[in-house]
């Protein structure tokens, strides 16, 4: 069953210079159980996009095409409607935690929270609930009384999972939950993340879904079912994710997979590819395929006009002339 | 042309361009051009009779009339000339005590931030112990003692308000003192006062600018309070002086409006024009710290 | 904390020494500026010069044992100046205690709708009224109040008394003479209310202003919370430690509003007797004047400081 489904998707900034587009027609879906990793490098539009599925987009922002989720379009909810699908349908692990808590407030009761609103539970049972919740993460109980700013980042990010949890949400949207961690607490965290998503989302309607963000391919290729790669605010390839990883496509995915090769993988260390150059300015965007300024094997053509996002083998899409052809 | 001259007449060019286009900011800079205007031509459009009590032919508190549009004072003189010429002396001191103000904090903020070590703690100390004590009683203890006269006055403003200032120098000066170049220019052997008069102070100067358009509304608010409360010189009517004279000689209880409305209005108008005029600064200069 | 309440002393003893040293360091002759302008009683006279010709480390050290024992009496009134302060401390405390209330609360109020529709139609409005009281001085407003409401003028009739704290014959301690006193507190109260909330309004807008931009707002929104709940369980908290501690720490700019409008309408505090004392001027009084109104501010601004450690989760670990 699909949970989430994106429809032709457009996000377009209104700024001084006028719009800027963010998210170009994007059409992409994460099936109930499933974890879906959306990779690119920061400023490709994958923030914005997540951004849509609750909503949050701040006012200077125009979204245009569908989020359907359960089969009902987000964009078009009415206002009540839309706060009561907010954490208990979808909920959301943020980038920095440190700023994500308020600082003032207690954790647990920062936990209790979401409980409170969303769901009809006596006093008592929400706390044990909040217990329950920080134990699951792998913290003490007791921590529900500690403040954000008393706790290291590690456990911070733990918190912010056990609150995505806290109303059981048929899906979960990890925006790089792991960037702002040391090496070896990001394998931790998110070994976490994706054994609870896992363990704890098997109800009738089928498992937890996922979407994990990350301009990390190589930790999407291990944890992620499937990988969407965007690019300039489009996707430009999708499909079962090791088979991204280890048989990249389309150009981009080529460099994105070399810059995080796969620890003991003898080949990356003799052809180590760079991708020269930055991303493009969403505002000032090359003409035909946005990759062709940095692409290694344009084409003439790849000027002109971009290429659509087609089937290039068994559920694999790809949108680049030279892997049509 | 050098090149970094050039550089500077490009970001003041810019900085111009940017703030033509705040619409606050111009309201500030019109009503400041009609007051400096008043204030530069009072002497040429005021006949010194007009002020001279003894040969003034108005009436004791006449309300407004064609030949006195603002009515009179106690001895029968114009208010309105009264206003014009106390603009003058409002914006001189105004003025004046800014740049004690500025020149006492910039430096106060520089060296505390340059130098380190005891001498640095003694002036955040002195700058301190000026943020904490109220101002006006410490105003009115110097002023008491110095005697009242309009020099006095200037001087127990500028050495009254520099504190604030100083604080914010200091604040930025510091996050420049980290940068390569003033690094390197320290490896290479310059010394303090080139450091700090060739490297910190081109760079704190866009903010000090700011920061004086702020002060000059705070201490022509400060001159106002000392004059009303008789600490300027009687002989110059500023502002102050005027609302301190309408005080006593009873323009209140009379109902006398007109004696007290406009100084007040005037007051308003430049505090609030120097304010609009420096958030507008600031909001180019520093955006992040103004929103 | 102890280091606050250490510097908090330090402060305190330079202000103590300032008070000795700024009247007897200046050339000349001390009597002079201590009797300037005004007839002395012969006897007082011989008095002052007994007291200021003793050496000056002497009458240091005598100072220093006790600053709030004058050996000199106010030279106008001939009192011990700390009886005067005392007896003129409660009027001072009514007024300001109530303006500060009153204007930490409404200003707090406007800064909050302003802030939080930064650009919309009340900010706009706000922000115009708040800048204007800003840059008004505060005697002006409670003259020209005066002049509307209590004497009269524009069509509307005089409402309120011209000044003091109760009307002349009228017993304060019933609850009549309360009623009075609160009659008589309106227009000066007003003024200050006016004059103090431009400020707190400014402060808490910007503050809140700030706040917005967090991430913990858009997480309390991703959670389903309503806009004013967002506001009001996580905003507002966040905005108004800054706000709460700038009002204790702005006291010394309220001292400036006390002296002023107390001088205004003849409100017999502190404020109308350190008009009184420089009008003399009256030397001995100002310098206890000076004393006690740096101690008062030096105070507030402990307390402002600890406050924030009592109610700052971050500052207080």
């Amino acid at each position: 069953m699909t949970l989430l489904q994106f429809r032709d998707l457009s996000v377009d900034y209104t700024s001084n210079d006028g719009m800027v587009p963010a998210v170009r027609g994007v059409t992409l879906g994460v099936e109930a159980g499933e974890t879906l990793g959306i990779a690119g490098e920061s400023g490709c539009g994958k923030t914005t996009l997540a951004s849509t599925v609750l909503r949050l987009l701040p006012d200077t922002a125009q979204v245009r095409g569908e989020v359907l989720l359960d089969d009902v379009d987000i964009l078009t909810m009415k206002w009540g409607r839309l706060r009561a699908v907010r954490w208990s349908q979808a909920a959301i692990v943020f980038q920095g935690a440190l700023h994500a808590l308020n600082p003032v407030q207690r954790i647990g009761d920062q936990i209790a929270e979401p409980i409170r609103l969303h769901q009809s539970v006596a006093e008592k049972q929400i706390n044990s609930r909040v217990d329950e919740l920080l134990t699951q993460v792998g913290l003490p109980a007791s921590r529900a009384k500690s403040y954000p700013h008393q706790l290291s980042g590690g456990q911070r990010q733990r918190v912010m999972i056990a609150m995505a949890l806290a109303c059981k949400p048929a899906l979960i949207i990890a925006d790089e939950p792991t960037t702002a961690l040391d090496v070896m607490v990001q394998a931790q965290v998110l070994d976490l993340l994706t054994g609870l998503v896992r363990d704890l989302g098997t109800g009738p309607a089928g498992g937890m879904g996922m979407i994990l963000i990350s301009h990390d391919l190589g930790v999407l290729g291990t944890t992620c079912d499937r990988i969407a790669v965007m690019y300039a605010g489009q996707v430009i390839e999708s499909g079962p994710a090791l088979e991204i990883f280890d048989n990249p496509k389309h150009p981009y995915t080529r460099a994105l997979a070399a810059a995080f090769p796969r620890i003991g993988d003898p080949a990356a260390r003799y052809a180590p590819t760079g991708l020269p150059g930055d991303p493009p300015f969403p505002g000032d965007l090359p003409t035909g395929c946005a990759f062709h300024p940095r692409c290694p094997i344009a084409v003439p053509a790849c000027k002109l006009s971009a290429p659509a996002l087609v089937e290039v083998a068994p559920s694999r899409m790809a949108a680049c002339f030279e892997v049509e052809s | 042309m050098n090149v970094s001259a050039q550089r500077r007449r490009l970001a003041m060019t810019r900085f111009a361009n940017s703030f033509r286009k705040d619409r606050s900011g111009m309201t500030g800079v019109v009503i400041l051009a009609i007051f400096i205007a008043t204030a530069i031509l009072a002497p040429i459009l005021i006949p010194d009779a007009a002020l001279d009590v003894t040969k003034a032919d108005g009436g004791r508190f006449e309300g407004p009339s064609f030949s006195y549009p603002l009515g009179t004072d106690e001895s029968g003189r114009s208010i309105l000339l009264l206003l014009a010429w106390g603009t003058r002396i409002s914006l001189t001191v105004g003025i004046a005590a800014t740049i004690i103000s500025m020149v006492l904090g910039t430096a106060f903020g520089i060296a505390a931030g340059h130098f380190r070590g005891a001498g640095s703690h003694a002036l955040v100390g002195v700058t301190d112990w000026f943020l904490v004590i109220p101002f006006l009683p410490l105003a009115i203890v110097l002023a008491t003692v110095l005697g009242p006269s309009t020099t006095n006055l200037i001087i127990v403003i500028g050495i009254t308000s520099w504190a604030g200032t100083a604080r914010l120098i200091r604040a930025q000066t510091l996050s420049i003192e980290g940068r390569p170049y003033l690094e390197r220019s320290k490896a290479l052997g310059a010394g303090n006062w080139y450091q700090m008069s060739r490297h910190v102070l081109p760079n704190v100067f866009p903010l000090v600018l700011a920061n004086t358009t702020l002060t000059v509304a705070i201490v022509i608010l400060s001159e106002t309070t000392l004059s009303f409360l008789g600490l300027g010189d009687p002989q110059a009517p500023s502002w102050g002086a005027l609302l301190d004279r309408a005080f006593s000689s009873g323009a209140v209880s009379r109902g006398a409006w007109w004696y007290v409305l406009p100084p007040g209005i005037c007051v308003v108008l430049v505090v609030l024009a120097f304010t609009l005029v420096g958030r507008a600064m600031e909001r180019i200069v520093d955006p992040r710290r103004a929103s | 904390m102890g280091s606050k309440v250490l510097r908090a002393f330090i402060t305190l003893a330079f202000v103590v020494m300032f008070n000795f040293f700024l009247f007897r360091m200046l050339p000349g002759d001390p009597i002079g500026l201590y009797a300037r302008g005004r007839n002395q009683d012969p006897e007082q006279l011989v008095e002052l010069r007994r007291a200021l010709n003793k050496p000056l480390l002497e009458q240091f050290i005598t100072y220093l044992r006790n600053p709030f024992d004058s050996t000199i009496d106010s030279t106008r009134f001939s009192r011990p100046v700390w009886e005067m302060i005392g007896e003129r401390v409660w009027p001072t405390l009514l007024l300001l205690g109530t303006a500060i209330l009153l204007a930490s609360l409404i200003g707090i109020w406007i800064g909050i709708r302003a802030g939080w529709k930064p650009g919309g139609r009340f900010d706009r409005m706000s922000t115009g009224t708040t800048l204007i009281l800003y840059s008004m001085p505060e005697f002006w407003l409670g003259m020209m109040l005066l002049i509307v409401f209590s004497v009269g003028a524009f069509g509307i009739p005089g409402m309120f008394p011209v000044g003091g704290i109760s009307s002349p014959g009228v017993d304060t301690s019933g609850p009549m003479g309360w009623l009075n006193v609160l009659w008589h507190l309106v227009l000066p109260c007003t003024t200050l209310v006016l004059i103090y909330l431009a400020d707190y309004a400014l402060v808490m807008r910007a503050s809140l202003i700030d706040e917005r931009k967090q991430e913990y707002l858009t997480l309390a929104r991703a959670k389903g919370l309503r806009d004013t709940m967002v506001r009001k369980r996580h905003a507002v908290p966040n905005a108004l430690l800054p706000t709460v501690t700038l009002i204790f720490l702005s006291l010394g700019f309220v001292v400036t509003g006390a002296i002023t409008v107390e001088t205004v309408f003849s409100w017999p505090g502190l404020g109308l007797l350190t008009y009184e004392a420089l009008r003399g001027p009256d030397i001995p009084l100002l310098q206890a004047i000076f004393l006690m109104f740096s101690i008062a501010v030096i105070v507030a601004n402990l307390i402002a400081e600890l406050l924030y450690v009592v109610f700052d989760p971050r500052v207080r670990s």
